[in-house]
């Protein structure tokens, strides 16, 4: 007979971070540090419901005696690390990293970076107009989302929650190599044309809003997309009996996005169609 | 061929009350007023003659007030929700051998499981979510075993699949359960210990040679060994079960069928084994829970033990009745015998979900006075004298709802709702108000405080702790602490006071589809969901999905050449009930003699016009998944008849 399984305890481990000293559970990244210290470290391509990909090296951090800077957010905590977040040699990286993305992708859309951008003081123009590396028309092939890739930053998170960490409709790659990687699904075909079941677990997860939801797409190119204005209210998915939670983003009484707490024990950010996209009919009024 | 118009009939929300003097006149827009009005003389004039369809869909405060109305306001019990179309069985199976109705495991334990069962279950298309669960579970090394006669996209995840003939389920489980005590892996310590009847059950089984099971089922005897084997030796196994086991005129049975494994090996009440129905509407639990059915009080307590009425009859100053009212199938059946002659309608469409949809019109009409609440002017509001706009539970109102892991959830008013709709409780309370009943909720907390005061296994469940808990599941006795994630560990108790009522074997018998296939109707039919698609459409027609083609008859490979149809082509479906024109679609999936169709477009093809109302005795489910239907290819020069 079997007891609910409570795990190994955890240990805690002890550090040093940023000269203070830090004690988190054992297998904590040095981002979880961060974060319970209440340390901004900046991050794009980490997620919270997803393995780290270490894939947009903007969370940065120096280890003492390690030869490279360590990525925060896949870093675990070790006992007796020296970490600093805020040294010369991490700052100028991140505002480097910075400078890059912002230079060949649109980040327009991206929360927080402009902030960050300023707060490293990286100059993404000293590139040139030139440096923009995608250059091509949002993709729009069907009525619930668009692909921008011109916002992509190419950090594999649509990837990995298209994929084997939850979806596992495995629409969504990565094609080409080197310089010439980008995101696709198959055959670089219309999505229509692909294995996506319009879960829209990618744009869950997409931090620079290159996946986005048509609605916010129609209402950002007709300028009236309005984050100020719009409530966020979660309820319960009104089809199947799983019991999804979704929160309705609510602009002018009219549902405009719709997501998910990614800390609900049903759903862990995810919804399948009808609960992302399913909506439409209470707002039919007329 | 004619193009067909993909883009299914979207419907618009009800901003006002509708009524008519008469069914041969068309609406006419009325006030609240004389709408409630209406209702109220409508619904006295039919005083012990009323039946009330609660809704599955709406809160569980909604379901409490709507059942309350039936029992304290019209005196009656004839209270029930679609929950009878789909899940009833499961509730009849799991209460008969454990005396509580909802699924024993939670989603999270699946991730921790050995062995999978997904039993008449297309859970990757109706249940993507739990699937994601699954999916975590299989990732972590356990082995999932599908068992369905199409091979479906939760087959393809599958150790094996196991595809016997539409309604041979007991045959194969029988099977299955010999296959588990010849090989000596029978836990006879549980067996002992917390069931009853196990002999009768090994005699009951005991004709059921994996032989004669291969001949009975299709299921190669090496392919129901090795499912035997991996779940009867597994530490930990789930055993999920969707409509394919219910949706039969012996629904109740093959639920007790698939139950009788659990107990054999011992899988049930403890964490990682356990039964897993996956519920099809958002609050089709809460609504049972509720006592929005016919023979349960809220909380899921027993309408005919007296101590229980006696608390009821305290709380409500009422008399409860001690007997079971009328279920949906027998509120329907008592149409055609005029004992039924009004309804109150809340947010379901009968007229389009229940088999056999011509019959089920017929008897609505016949009604002296029909009253349909809904948000949209469904088929059924169609057939009313009076229509109330209501407002969308899950997004227009307050309360809770529940899900197929017994988890009560905050449901939030998110958009104001449109025109004159109102919210379901508040017209609840008018209408008795008019008859004599001065109800006050303040709001859904309220309601939710009255319910909480009444069933123990709800008590422990404030408003404030399903927020900070992120929903609790029931029984929540207390509002200290919250119970194991799985239920009847007390099964496992060595001591027989704790251990409480045994769980007896079901002791079932195979029994074939109603519906026979002979040469006149050769193919089997079966039912079933796409995956963004719902019921009866009204819903998910309202959005763009890529995904939508529209309604198909779907058919194997080998079975449209034999008809020498092709994907699009339109061809007559005839059923021993009706007849309709669908295009074809064909897919791997299915067999020779096997065709699919889904009741997601019909107001485009309606499916229920073929199925059969053939229905379980014990839970009143039809058999949506067993009709005998023939092709007819439609001559290709002059249009065909509709």
């Amino acid at each position: 007979m079997t007891a609910i399984p409570l795990g190994v305890p955890r240990r805690l481990v002890e550090f040093t971070l940023d000269g203070q000293e830090a004690r988190v559970p054992e297998g904590s990244t040095i981002l979880d540090a961060c974060r319970a210290a209440g340390k901004d470290v900046p991050t794009l391509c980490e997620g919270d419901t997803l393995t780290p990909k270490n894939a947009c090296r903007v969370c940065v951090v120096d280890v003492e005696g390690a030869r490279t800077l360590a990525p925060a957010c896949s870093r675990r905590a070790e006992p007796g690390m020296v970490v600093r977040t805020d040294t010369e040699r991490a700052r100028h990286s991140r505002k480097v990293v910075l400078e890059l993305l912002a230079s060949s992708v649109d980040l327009s859309t991206t929360p927080s970076v402009a902030q960050w951008i300023k707060e490293y003081e990286a100059k993404p123009d000293r590139f040139g107009p030139d440096a923009a590396r995608v250059d091509e028309e949002p993709r729009v092939d069907n009525d619930l989302y668009v692909r921008d890739y011109g916002k992509c930053i190419l950090c594999y998170k649509c990837v990995d929650a298209c994929g084997d960490q939850w979806q596992n409709s495995f629409a969504i790659s990565v094609s080409g190599r080197g310089f010439d990687a980008r995101i696709s699904v198959e055959h670089d075909g219309p999505l229509t044309d692909s294995a996506c079941v319009y879960c829209g677990n990618c744009i869950e997860v997409c931090p620079t809003g290159a996946l986005s939801f048509k609605s916010e797409f129609d209402m950002r190119a007709a300028g009236t997309w309005d984050e100020e204005r719009q409530t966020e209210t979660t309820t319960v998915c009104a089809y199947c009996g799983v019991g999804c939670n979704l929160t309705l983003h609510v602009q002018d009484n009219e549902i405009v996005k719709v997501t998910s707490p990614h800390d609900n024990p049903v759903t862990h950010g995810n919804l399948c169609i009808k609960g992302r996209f399913g909506y439409q009919h209470v707002q039919n009024r007329d | 061929m004619r193009k067909r118009d993909r883009t299914p009939k979207t419907y618009t929300r009800l901003t006002h009350p509708l009524v008519r003097d008469s069914r041969e006149e068309p609406f006419r827009r009325a006030t609240w007023e004389e709408a409630l009005d209406r209702t109220a003389r409508g619904l006295t004039a039919a005083r012990g003659a009323f039946g009330m369809f609660s809704c599955a869909r709406a809160t569980n405060e909604m379901n409490y007030v709507a059942q309350k109305f039936a029992r304290v306001v019209m005196g009656t019990h004839n209270v029930d929700s679609c929950n009878r179309t789909c899940h009833a069985p499961s509730v009849a199976g799991l209460s008969a051998a454990f005396g509580s109705g909802g699924g024993t495991s939670s989603y999270e334990e699946i991730e921790h499981t050995d062995v999978i069962v997904m039993w008449g279950s297309n859970a990757r298309f109706a249940h993507p979510i739990f699937f994601q669960h699954v999916l975590k579970g299989i990732r972590g090394g356990a082995r999932m075993y599908a068992v369905d006669p199409r091979r479906t996209s939760t087959a393809e995840w599958a150790e094996s699949w196991l595809g016997p003939n539409v309604g041979t389920d007991i045959p194969l489980a029988h099977a299955v359960g010999r296959e588990i005590i010849h090989a000596g892996l029978a836990n006879e310590a549980f067996i002992e210990r917390a069931t009853t009847g196990y002999d009768d059950y090994k005699a009951l089984v005991e004709p059921w040679t994996l032989s004669l099971a291969e001949k009975v089922t299709g299921v190669p005897a090496a392919a129901i060994r090795d499912l035997a084997h991996a779940y009867a030796r597994a530490e930990r196994a789930q055993l999920c079960w969707t409509l394919g086991i219910t949706e039969h005129h012996n629904g109740t049975d093959n639920v007790r069928a698939l139950i009788n494994l659990s107990l054999l090996t011992g899988h049930v009440g403890r964490y990682g084994s356990g039964l897993q129905p996956l519920r099809g509407q958002n609050n089709v639990q809460g609504g049972g829970d509720m006592g929005a059915i016919p023979n349960r009080l809220p909380g899921f307590q027993d309408v005919l033990d007296p101590e229980v009425r006696r608390k009821f009859e305290t709380a409500w100053d009422t008399v409860v009745e001690p007997h079971h009212g009328l279920t949906l199938t027998e509120m329907f059946e008592a149409m055609d015998e005029g004992t039924l002659r009004a309804v109150y309608c809340i947010g379901e469409n009968p007229a389009q979900s229940e088999a056999d949809a011509d019959q089920a019109v017929r008897r609505l009409r016949a009604l002296d006075f029909l009253v349909v609440q809904d948000i949209f002017l469904t088929k059924t509001a169609e057939l009313a004298d009076v229509v109330l706009p209501a407002t969308a539970g899950w997004a227009e109102t307050e309360g809770t709802t529940t899900n197929s892991e017994r988890r009560v959830q905050r449901v939030r008013r998110a958009v104001a709702p449109p025109g004159e709709a109102r919210e379901d409780i508040d017209i609840l309370c008018d209408l008795a108000a008019r008859l004599g009943h001065d109800w006050k909720y303040a709001d859904a907390e309220a309601v939710w405080n009255e319910l909480r005061s009444l069933s123990p296994d709800h008590h422990g469940m404030t408003y404030a702790r399903l927020e900070e808990h992120q929903g609790i599941q029931w029984p929540c006795p207390s509002t200290e602490d919250l119970e194991p994630t799985y239920l009847h560990g007390r099964l496992w108790s060595a001591d027989p006071a704790a251990r409480g009522r045994l769980a007896p074997f079901g002791i079932v018998r195979h029994d074939p589809p109603v519906d026979l296939t002979d040469e006149q109707y050769p193919i089997r039919l079966t039912t079933g969901r796409r995956l963004d698609s719902y019921n009866t459409g009204v819903q998910s027609g309202g959005y763009a999905s890529p995904l939508r083609r529209g309604e198909s008859v779907e058919l194997c490979p080998e079975d449209a050449e034999r008809y020498g149809v092709v994907v699009g082509e339109e061809v007559r479906v005839t059923s021993r009930r009706g007849s309709l024109l669908a295009p074809v679609w064909v897919d791997t999936a299915l067999r020779p003699g096997l065709a699919f169709m889904s009741f997601h477009f019909p107001d485009e093809v309606d499916t229920n016009q073929l199925t059969i109302e053939a229905n379980c005795p014990i839970a009143g489910t039809a058999e949506f998944k067993a009709s005998a239907i023939r092709i007819e290819k439609v001559s290709a020069s002059g249009p065909a008849l509709r």
